[in-house]
């Protein structure tokens, strides 16, 4: 399926869902990761104290950026890594071409790092002639599908086993119709056993940076970033400037809460500690701010760059679980990419914010205590003041301002309502009526509570 | 800055908490009393007809030493890999591996299967027995945790054990 940029999150949602028991499937298997994530929490002691601490050296880190970022830098050229700074995407992408051209390397694998899906590295390389693999499995998948991942953890999570059988069997060359997700994965190691093997650079993201000693650590679960890493000659890292911790006894804590709030582990697998080249090899640590330092001026904002990417707020999300990753548009899905969405285009994310119930869900299980539900609210404002609101949002608006203004006329419009609803059903059970599809509307109350007050609560001689 | 000394809790049987918790995670426990036990522990669970390798000189009779004179891509081939940790973790099953234990920083992940020998005593509680442990200065250029076989679920949330890195991990225990 590919995504119509144009489109807005309600839109692509309901294209979502007319698959039912896709959609179902997809839901569920959102709910029982939020379920395992729960047994995990449960378990560990002080849980919610580990989430506060963790909340709280965050805090000190978005106080204190500049000078943990300088620490950092100076601990990892003490370390023998060249370090970049990149103020936008194309900045970083033009370093990264740099390095490679002045190795004359033209094949890259890639692990895991969603900055660079923002940052739209593989386009920018591959305009360049130079050819990029995404090697974590679910990344694979959606490269040769030429799609976006749709969730930070999983990123194929909205796949049926049976498309990913297809996409194989034509770019593997697996059997047709063959969809059992053990050989699926052989099939897929044994390719990129050979791109590990042949790549002479290797790009990844990074988890937590550590100022205090200018090492970074690498979280995987395929061991993919490490076969990169290990047998390139170029070793390239990339993170926006939030991921810095102050020290390292720091680690302790996000790793103990970062697996266990994604996917219900007790660790990943491989939590990988970078600090120097091996002899005779490179390192290069690229810094990105693109739009992060901007978002450290936004008071009701600036919270969400403590995000660790664990993407719990997605699996406990009922919008999220209902509509997909792909439909909110943004590198970055779900609850977390709905508040982080806004700061990057507004005018392009202006709906994000609006898909949600803010039922608070999501700020319930963040391992660093992120108030999404609130700053999605909060957007909402600044959204509307902006202008950026779509014309349909904007008149309803404007007509529930001026029916919850006039006593007279919201009395007489609930009077219409529950009219309509009684005797008319089908004035409001129609394709014209957004609230209908999907959903039945309810029975309309005999009287409002206005009008029942006026009968029974003056009997007793009460006002 | 929040204090976090608080968060160390120590199990009453770091030793059960371990094998529990790495056998959750798919991982296989075995115990050896000595180098000959567990030669025949090694000899019994892996196919020495194949490429072995290792980092312990007390097992080179048996294995293959790993050499800094060897390319990391030459290793591609190794079936076994038998390294040593001096640090494990019982709340999450990992195991610290610096690049000195490794030998080549690709070793554990390249191998097909993978066998770390822990000795009893050097089994801590939480991660942050073990962060204190690691300290700051120590001289690594790279270190990592495992925690069990590289393992994938990207496919409809089907656990596949093997995904890039090795098919399995047995960790032996030295009591």
């Amino acid at each position: 399926m590919r995504i119509d940029t144009t489109k807005e999150h309600s839109e692509l949602a309901e294209d979502f869902i007319k698959d039912d028991e896709k959609a179902s499937w997809h839901d569920g298997a959102l709910w029982w990761i939020r379920q395992k994530r729960d047994i995990q929490a449960n378990k560990t002691p002080q849980w919610e104290e580990l989430r506060q601490a963790a909340s709280d050296i965050k805090s000190n880190v978005i106080s204190n950026l500049q000078q943990y970022l300088i620490q950092f830098e100076e601990n990892l050229t003490k370390n023998g890594v060249k370090v970049y700074w990149a103020d936008s995407a194309e900045e970083h992408n033009e370093i990264v071409y740099s390095i490679l051209k002045a190795k004359e390397i033209d094949k890259m694998v890639k692990s895991k790092s969603m900055l660079t899906e923002e940052l739209n590295l593989n386009e920018y390389l591959q305009e360049r002639g130079i050819e990029v693999i995404n090697s974590d499995l679910g990344e694979y998948i959606q490269q040769i599908d030429n799609e976006p991942p749709s969730h930070v953890v999983l990123p194929c999570i909205h796949k049926r086993k049976e498309e990913i059988a297809e996409l194989f069997h034509t770019h593997l060359g697996t059997e047709k119709g063959m969809s059992d997700p053990t050989l699926l994965t052989r099939a897929a190691r044994k390719h990129l056993r050979n791109v590990f093997h042949s790549r002479r650079a290797n790009l990844t993201g990074v988890n937590f940076a550590v100022a205090e000693t200018g090492e970074y650590v690498v979280c995987t679960n395929e061991g993919n970033a490490d076969m990169g890493a290990h047998l390139a000659e170029v070793q390239i890292a990339s993170m926006g400037l939030e991921k810095i911790i102050p020290e390292k006894k720091h680690l302790g804590i996000f790793l103990r809460l970062l697996a266990r709030s994604a996917t219900g582990q007790p660790i990943t697998i491989y939590s990988s500690h970078h600090k120097k080249p091996r002899p005779g090899h490179e390192m290069h640590l690229i810094l990105v701010d693109c739009g992060r330092s901007r978002l450290l001026g936004l008071k009701d904002f600036r919270d969400s760059l403590k995000c660790i990417k664990c993407g719990a707020c997605m699996n406990t999300c009922p919008v999220y679980r209902k509509s997909g990753g792909l439909s909110y548009h943004n590198t970055i899905t779900g609850p977390i990419g709905a508040i982080l969405a806004p700061n990057l285009d507004m005018k392009r994310q202006a709906d994000l914010p609006f898909a949600s119930t803010l039922c608070g869900s999501c700020s319930n299980v963040c391992p660093v205590k992120i108030d999404i539900h609130v700053q999605l609210y909060k957007w909402r404002q600044e959204i509307v003041k902006s202008g950026y609101v779509s014309n349909s949002k904007s008149v309803s608006m404007k007509a529930m301002t001026l029916t919850l203004s006039s006593p007279a006329l919201y009395k007489a419009t609930g009077k219409t309502g529950r009219w309509l609803l009684k005797h008319a059903p089908f004035a409001v059970n129609n394709k014209f009526n957004p609230w209908y599809k999907q959903r039945e509307m309810p029975y309309g109350p005999k009287e409002s509570f206005g009008e029942w007050y006026e009968k029974n609560g003056k009997k007793d001689g009460k006002e | 800055m929040p204090d976090i000394t608080k968060f160390k809790v120590q199990y009453d049987d770091i030793l059960k908490q371990y094998v529990d918790t790495f056998t959750e995670i798919s991982g296989t426990v075995r115990i050896a009393d000595d180098v000959a036990g567990l030669k025949a522990l090694l000899k019994a669970d892996f196919d020495f007809t194949k490429r072995v390798v290792t980092t312990l000189p007390e097992l080179q009779d048996i294995a293959e030493l790993v050499s800094k004179e060897q390319t990391a891509h030459s290793y591609d081939n190794v079936e076994v890999a038998v390294i040593q940790s001096g640090l494990a973790v019982a709340e999450n099953g990992a195991v610290w591996l610096t690049e000195q234990d490794m030998g080549h920083r690709v070793i554990p992940y390249i191998c097909q299967h993978l066998a770390v020998l822990v000795k009893a005593e050097d089994i801590v509680s939480t991660l942050h027995n073990a962060y204190e442990k690691i300290g700051v200065e120590d001289s690594y250029g790279f270190a990592g945790f495992i925690g069990g076989p590289s393992k994938t679920a990207d496919i409809e949330q089907a656990l596949v054990l093997g995904a890039h890195g090795p098919l399995t991990m047995t960790v032996i225990i030295m009591k």
